[in-house]
């Protein structure tokens, strides 16, 4: 899949054209769309989406009206097809009509009679067929059969419309596999005139404006990138007239634009954006043009800097070239460029960078400061499937992680360093506690990923219940402070032989000889159940190259594409990691 | 502004719209004779002709019209109405 694309304003007939070009080279995902009203344009939509991100969805639309029957009848069109995603696309024009119809004592019921429709749906989808499901909220239509006193009463369609809209956040919470596309913020945004077209509402039933669709194709499809494990993970700033107004090395300090100073407000909201970001797992890295010493100056001294040098994982200032630097910080961090963001305000620099890196994401800001937050709101650059506790932790693993570096390089022998670090493991099977971070892994781990299966915590938890698996999670940590949990196995029993379902690590503890002690702790585990053998296996992606001789190095065999070990024979790898 | 000119530069969009270069419209054309040119492709040379030529066709109009030409002289109308 290419990275997130940063068109918007997409119009409909450029996505149909698309239709016609080739998808071949791309990967399939199934998505069934089940709509209460006509669904062709949405159909027509993802798919020419599709193209622009490097996608080929293979899609079932249901006649329209259909949702009912479609969910309830377990020999259905819906569960035949084994769709990947499933969409309910309910509209609010639908919703208000039958609200009408109520008597008032249910209308001031028609919210949670609503809900619980959606959850019942839900319910008998998870029970037929094992997929996710995106459901739309409602475009947020004032009736004006109250006026503004709609929100004071709960017998106003607005009322009933944002306690259902509410409803399905509560749901979504609740329900793993349940991910709302959030139509209703998207029509805030484009506003009615473009989001709804009464004449072809009127002649045909299609609620929206045909050129309303590509925005919401886009919606559906951030979703399932996310779910997919293909989202950003961190943003790299250049610093002058980008995170503040003015040029550092010749305004100086006190010159800057930032507080209240000129411009100064654009930019502050920027940078509060920036640390909601980095406090939700977001890694912040500064790339820029400048000496390290006046670089830094604002992030330690400026009253009015909202962003201080512990926001920022990795800060680069000096004069070489930006595609130089850039590549630094990434393999600092050793995340994919595919997962990076470079916001800067240069023109020329973004597009040497991006002419060097295609990979990166670089938004084409605005000329004018005051439109850069609004401007990179809309792109939606951050969606994810999936947030943990350890998200806000990140930023200061990286700092450790570059005291790690400086201590390296004060000792010539590996083992001596590695020694030094005092590393301590814990081994855990999956329980609830660890189940969103195993999830989240799952969905994150590129490079150190021997079969790239992608599991949501609704599968975690299946795993977790099913006794033909065993599952091991490995957390870490050192003098330096905590790794949490960075690597899971999991093994699946078939007779005296264990096949290694997923085995993934964080690319944080490469060279720490955790591979080592994750062997051991299987083959352990295996021998107490009397298991003889264990099988592995490499599926190549074009991320994981890694780990192609992952099982070779570790003493396996290879047979017809996989990888044995006895574990009669196996005597347990030298580290210098201890269990706890 | 007439009918002819319309036509040549209605020509122009269903050929865009419909992806398709041999599209030929003349006033007498109607849906069935031309290939791609169904009910939802209908909605997009609709609002392609109304982006055009700023206009706006009313549900009814839209319902109603015949052929390209009849669809030629609503938007000569509106536009010099404009």
């Amino acid at each position: 899949m290419r990275h997130i694309s940063l068109n918007f304003g997409m119009e409909f007939s450029s996505l149909r054209k698309n239709l016609k070009k080739d998808f071949s080279s791309f990967p399939v995902v199934k998505v069934a769309i089940l709509g209460d009203t006509p669904t062709q344009l949405l159909h027509q939509a993802l798919r020419g989406y599709g193209y622009e991100i490097g996608v080929s969805f293979d899609i079932f639309e249901a006649d329209y009206g259909q949702i009912d029957m479609q969910v309830m009848d377990s020999t259905s069109e819906l569960y035949e097809f084994q769709p990947e995603y499933v969409i309910i696309f309910q509209a609010a024009q639908k919703l208000a009509s039958k609200f009408y119809k109520k008597p008032i004592d249910s209308k001031i019921a028609y919210a949670e009679i609503s809900i619980s429709y959606v959850s019942q749906l839900l319910n008998v989808i998870n029970d037929n067929h094992q997929c996710k499901i995106i459901c739309f909220n409602f475009a947020e239509i004032n009736d004006s059969v109250f006026g503004n006193y709609a929100n004071k009463t709960d017998a106003s369609f607005l009322y009933q419309l944002r306690k259902i809209n509410l409803g399905l956040m509560d749901l979504a919470r609740e329900t793993k596999n349940l991910f709302i596309a959030d139509i209703a913020s998207l029509a805030a945004y484009y506003g009615e005139n473009s989001v709804f077209s009464p004449t072809t509402y009127t002649n045909t039933g299609i609620v929206f404006d045909i050129d309303f669709w590509p925005a919401i194709a886009k919606s559906v499809s951030d979703i399932i990138l996310a779910i997919s494990g293909k989202f950003k993970k961190a943003i790299v700033l250049d610093l002058d007239n980008t995170l503040w107004g003015g040029i550092i090395g010749d305004d100086g300090i006190e010159n800057i634009q930032i507080g209240e100073l000129g411009i100064g407000r654009a930019f502050t909201e920027l940078q509060y954006w920036l640390k909601q970001l980095k406090a939700r797992g977001i890694i912040l890295a500064v790339c820029s043009k400048n000496y390290e010493h006046i670089a830094l100056e604002p992030f330690e001294k400026h009253p009015d800097m909202v962003l201080r040098p512990d926001d920022i994982a990795v800060f680069v200032a000096n004069w070489d070239n930006k595609v130089d630097n850039i590549r630094h910080i990434q393999s600092v961090l050793n995340i994919g460029f595919d997962s990076m963001v470079y916001l800067d305000d240069n023109p020329f620099e973004r597009n040497m960078v991006r002419n060097e890196i295609p990979a990166l994401a670089i938004p084409e800001l605005p000329e004018d400061p005051a439109e850069y937050l609004g401007f990179l709101r809309r792109l939606n650059l951050f969606e994810t499937a999936a947030i943990t506790g350890e998200d806000s932790e990140r930023t200061k693993q990286y700092r450790e992680e570059a005291k790690r570096v400086t201590l390296q390089k004060a000792y010539a022998n590996e083992d001596e360093f590695l020694e030094s670090l005092g590393m301590k493991c814990t081994v855990k099977p999956f329980d609830k506690f660890n189940t969103p971070r195993v999830a989240q892994l799952s969905q994150r781990s590129n490079q150190f990923n021997l079969r790239t299966v992608r599991y949501t915590e609704q599968d975690i938890e299946r795993i977790a219940r099913d006794d033909d698996y065993t599952t091991f999670t490995f957390s870490l940590e050192d003098k330096f402070g905590d790794y949490g949990l960075i690597g899971v196995i999991i093994l699946k029993y078939r007779g005296d032989t264990a096949f290694i379902d997923t085995w993934f690590m964080s690319c944080r503890v490469l060279k720490r000889e955790m591979e080592n002690f994750m062997l051991n702790a299987i083959v352990e585990n295996a021998k107490s159940k009397g298991i003889k053998q264990i099988v592995g296996e490499y599926i190549p992606t074009p991320k994981n190259e890694l780990v192609k001789d992952h099982y070779k190095g570790l003493g396996f065999t290879e047979k017809d594409g996989l990888w044995y070990l006895s574990t009669q024979k196996y005597k347990p790898f030298k580290n210098h990691i201890k269990i706890t | 502004m007439d009918t002819n000119e319309v036509i040549n530069e209605l020509t122009k969009i269903w050929r865009n719209e419909l992806d398709e270069d041999s599209i030929v419209l003349k006033p007498e054309t109607t849906a069935k004779d031309v290939e791609g040119w169904d009910s939802l492709t209908n909605i997009q040379l609709i609002v392609a002709t109304e982006k055009k030529y700023k206009v706006r066709f009313s549900a009814t109009e839209i319902m109603n019209f015949k052929n390209v030409g009849d669809l030629a002289e609503t938007v000569i109308r509106k536009s010099t109405n404009a």
